[in-house]
C-alpha cells in the first residue's frame, strides 16, 4: 500500500484529504493526523464578541468532516523526517509516507509578547481568534461601560488580515447600539504604516475609520503589555493606554516545526509559492495558514490552494513534476457594520480592485455582501470541506472589468 | 555614484527593484540620515534574501529573528519605522496587508 498523509485537518487539510480520497485508488491509504476532535468554522469567531452564535452550527466533530476511507489519527505530531519520509507522533508511533501535505495551520503566540499572557489572565485582554478568547471578549464587552477600547495587531502575518478592520467596524456599530460610542475611545494600534496599505484600498476606503472616529496608531511595534498600568508600550517607547485590550498576538506555525528545516523563524513552512512544494523535502507539499507563502492566511486561500494542490498531487502520483499553478488568489467578505460588508478579490499580482464578482460588489459596502458572508457557513460544511463544486470563482483569479 | 537616475514612488521606494545596487542603498540610507554599518547590511541582506524567495517583505519580528539583530537595535539602526525603512533601503516594497 502507498501512503498519503495529511498533517492537520483544518480547512486546507480536510479539503485536500477529501479531494484526494476521491482521486486516489485503493492502492493508497489516506491518513489525516489531528489531535483535536472539533473542527471550528473560524469565520464565526469574529461575530462572537458581539453576541454571535456559539452553538453546533459553528463546530462539527472532525469525524463528520472526513470522507469514508480516510483514517484519522487523533495524535499530536512530534516531527517529520523528510529524508526518511516519516512522521513521528506523540506516544512513539511513526507513520511513513509516499506523499505528505503539511496543513497544521497557525497558532497564537501571546507568550512572545511580555505581559500579554498576564493581561489575558486578569481578564483585561482578549483575543478573538480562539473560541475561549472570543467568548471571554463577549462577556467583557457585555460588561463594558465605556473607556479606551484598543485593538492591537502585534505582528504580521496574521490569520484573516482584514479581521482587525472588521472587528473595529463591528465594535463601532455595537457600541453605538448600546449608547456607549460617545463614552468610548476606539483605537487601532497596527505594526503597518497605515490601516489601508494598498493605494486603491486606501483611496476608496481610507475614510471608513475617520468617519467612525477610530484613531489609528501606525507603525506601532508592540514591545510589551504593562498589565499593571493597562498600557501597551512599543519598541520605540510610545504608549497606548487601554481599559479593554483586544489583542491579535504574533502568529507562528506548529510547534513541531520550530527550529527545524521545515519551519522558518516563526515556524511557517518554507513553501514554493506557486507549486506549494515544501522546499528541501521530496514528496512534501503544504497549504493553508501553515505555509510561508505571501498569500493571505484565509480560508478562501486554503480552498483555492487545495484545488491546485490536488492537480499537483495527482501529477506527483504519476511521477510528473508539479506545475506553478497557484497565483495567490484570495477573496474575502469584509464586515463593515450596520448589516453591510465589502468584498475583495485579489492575488499575488492583482491588487484588490473595484467592480463586481457575480452579484457581489467589490471594494464597496453593501447588504448583499453581508448576506453572502452569513450564507457561506453551510456552503463551507456541505461543499467546500467535502470538495464539491462551489458557487465561487476558481482557483485562478479571473480577469474582469473594473468599471 | 551611478550616473543612471533611479525612479522612486511617492513614498520613496524604488519603482524598479532591478535598479537596486549597494550604492543606491547607500544613497537611500543617506536620505534618512542613516550611515550603513555592517549590522545594517546584515539586516538589508536578510530582507533582500527574503524578498528574493517569496516576493514579499518580512515583518519586523522576522527581520529581527532572521538577521539576529534585536528589536530595540533595529529601532536604533533604522529610526522611527525600521520595517519600512529597511525595506526601502533594501530596494523592496514596504510590508503590506491585503487591503
Amino acid at each position: 500500500m502507498k501512503s498519503f498523509v495529511v498533517l492537520g485537518a483544518g480547512t486546507g487539510g480536510t479539503t485536500i484529504a477529501n479531494r484526494m480520497r476521491r482521486r486516489l485508488d485503493d492502492s493508497w491509504n489516506v491518513t489525516v493526523v489531528d489531535p483535536d476532535p472539533i473542527h471550528l468554522y473560524q469565520p464565526a469567531l469574529l461575530f462572537i464578541p458581539f453576541g454571535g452564535r456559539t452553538d453546533g452550527a459553528i463546530a462539527h466533530h472532525r469525524a463528520r468532516t472526513l470522507r469514508r476511507g480516510i483514517d484519522w489519527i487523533q495524535h499530536e505530531v512530534e516531527g517529520v523526517d523528510p529524508a526518511a519520509r516519516r512522521v513521528s507522533l506523540a506516544g512513539g508511533m511513526t507513520l511513513g509516507y509516499d506523499l505528505l501535505v503539511i496543513a497544521t495551520g497557525a497558532r497564537l503566540r501571546p507568550d512572545l509578547t511580555p505581559g500579554l499572557p498576564q493581561a489575558m489572565a486578569r481578564g483585561e485582554a482578549y483575543d478573538f481568534y480562539t473560541l475561549p478568547g472570543a467568548k471571554g471578549l463577549a462577556r467583557a464587552l457585555d460588561r463594558f461601560k465605556g473607556g479606551r477600547l484598543v485593538l492591537n495587531v502585534v505582528e504580521m502575518p496574521i490569520k484573516c488580515p482584514v479581521a482587525p478592520l472588521e472587528f473595529l467596524f463591528l465594535a463601532d456599530d455595537f457600541l453605538r447600539r448600546r449608547g456607549l460610542r460617545e463614552k468610548t475611545e476606539l483605537v487601532y494600534a497596527t505594526p503597518l504604516d497605515a490601516a489601508f496599505t494598498r493605494p486603491v484600498a486606501a483611496e476608496r476606503l481610507g475614510h471608513m475609520l475617520e468617519d467612525r472616529g477610530i484613531r489609528v496608531e501606525t507603525s506601532f511595534s508592540t514591545g510589551e503589555v504593562d498589565a499593571d498600568h493597562r498600557t501597551l508600550r512599543s519598541y520605540d517607547e510610545r504608549e497606548v493606554p487601554y481599559d479593554l485590550l483586544v489583542s491579535i498576538p504574533t502568529h507562528g506555525g506548529a510547534s513541531f516545526l520550530e527550529g527545524t528545516p521545515l519551519g522558518n523563524e516563526l515556524a511557517f513552512v518554507p513553501t514554493d509559492r506557486a507549486t506549494l512544494q515544501v522546499k528541501g523535502a521530496a514528496g512534501a507539499f503544504a497549504l493553508g495558514d501553515a505555509t510561508d507563502v505571501p498569500a493571505s492566511k484565509a480560508g478562501s486561500v486554503a480552498h483555492f490552494q487545495a484545488e491546485v494542490l490536488e492537480e499537483n498531487l495527482v501529477r506527483a502520483v504519476r511521477g510528473d513534476e508539479p506545475l506553478p499553478l497557484f497565483d495567490g488568489h484570495a477573496n474575502c467578505f469584509v464586515e463593515s457594520g450596520g448589516g453591510k460588508a465589502m468584498m475583495i478579490d485579489f492575488n499575488y499580482d492583482v491588487e484588490p480592485l473595484p467592480g463586481h464578482l457575480g452579484p457581489f460588489p467589490l471594494l464597496r459596502e453593501s447588504r448583499i455582501n453581508h448576506l453572502g458572508k452569513l450564507a457561506f457557513r453551510p456552503v463551507y460544511w456541505n461543499a467546500l470541506l467535502p470538495g464539491r463544486p462551489l458557487p465561487l470563482p476558481h482557483a485562478v483569479l479571473e480577469r474582469r472589468d473594473t468599471a | 555614484m551611478s550616473a543612471t537616475p533611479v525612479k522612486l514612488d511617492a513614498e520613496g521606494f524604488l519603482v524598479d527593484g532591478g535598479q537596486w545596487t549597494r550604492e543606491v542603498a547607500e544613497a537611500l540610507a543617506g536620505e534618512e540620515r542613516v550611515s550603513l554599518t555592517p549590522t545594517h547590511w546584515k539586516v538589508i541582506d536578510f530582507v533582500r534574501e527574503e524578498y528574493a524567495q517569496q516576493h514579499a517583505s518580512p515583518g519586523l519580528r522576522r527581520i529581527s529573528l532572521g538577521s539576529g539583530v534585536g528589536m530595540k537595535d533595529l529601532y536604533a539602526l533604522f529610526p522611527r519605522t525600521p520595517g519600512k525603512s529597511a525595506a526601502r533601503i533594501a530596494g523592496v516594497p514596504k510590508p503590506k496587508s491585503c487591503l
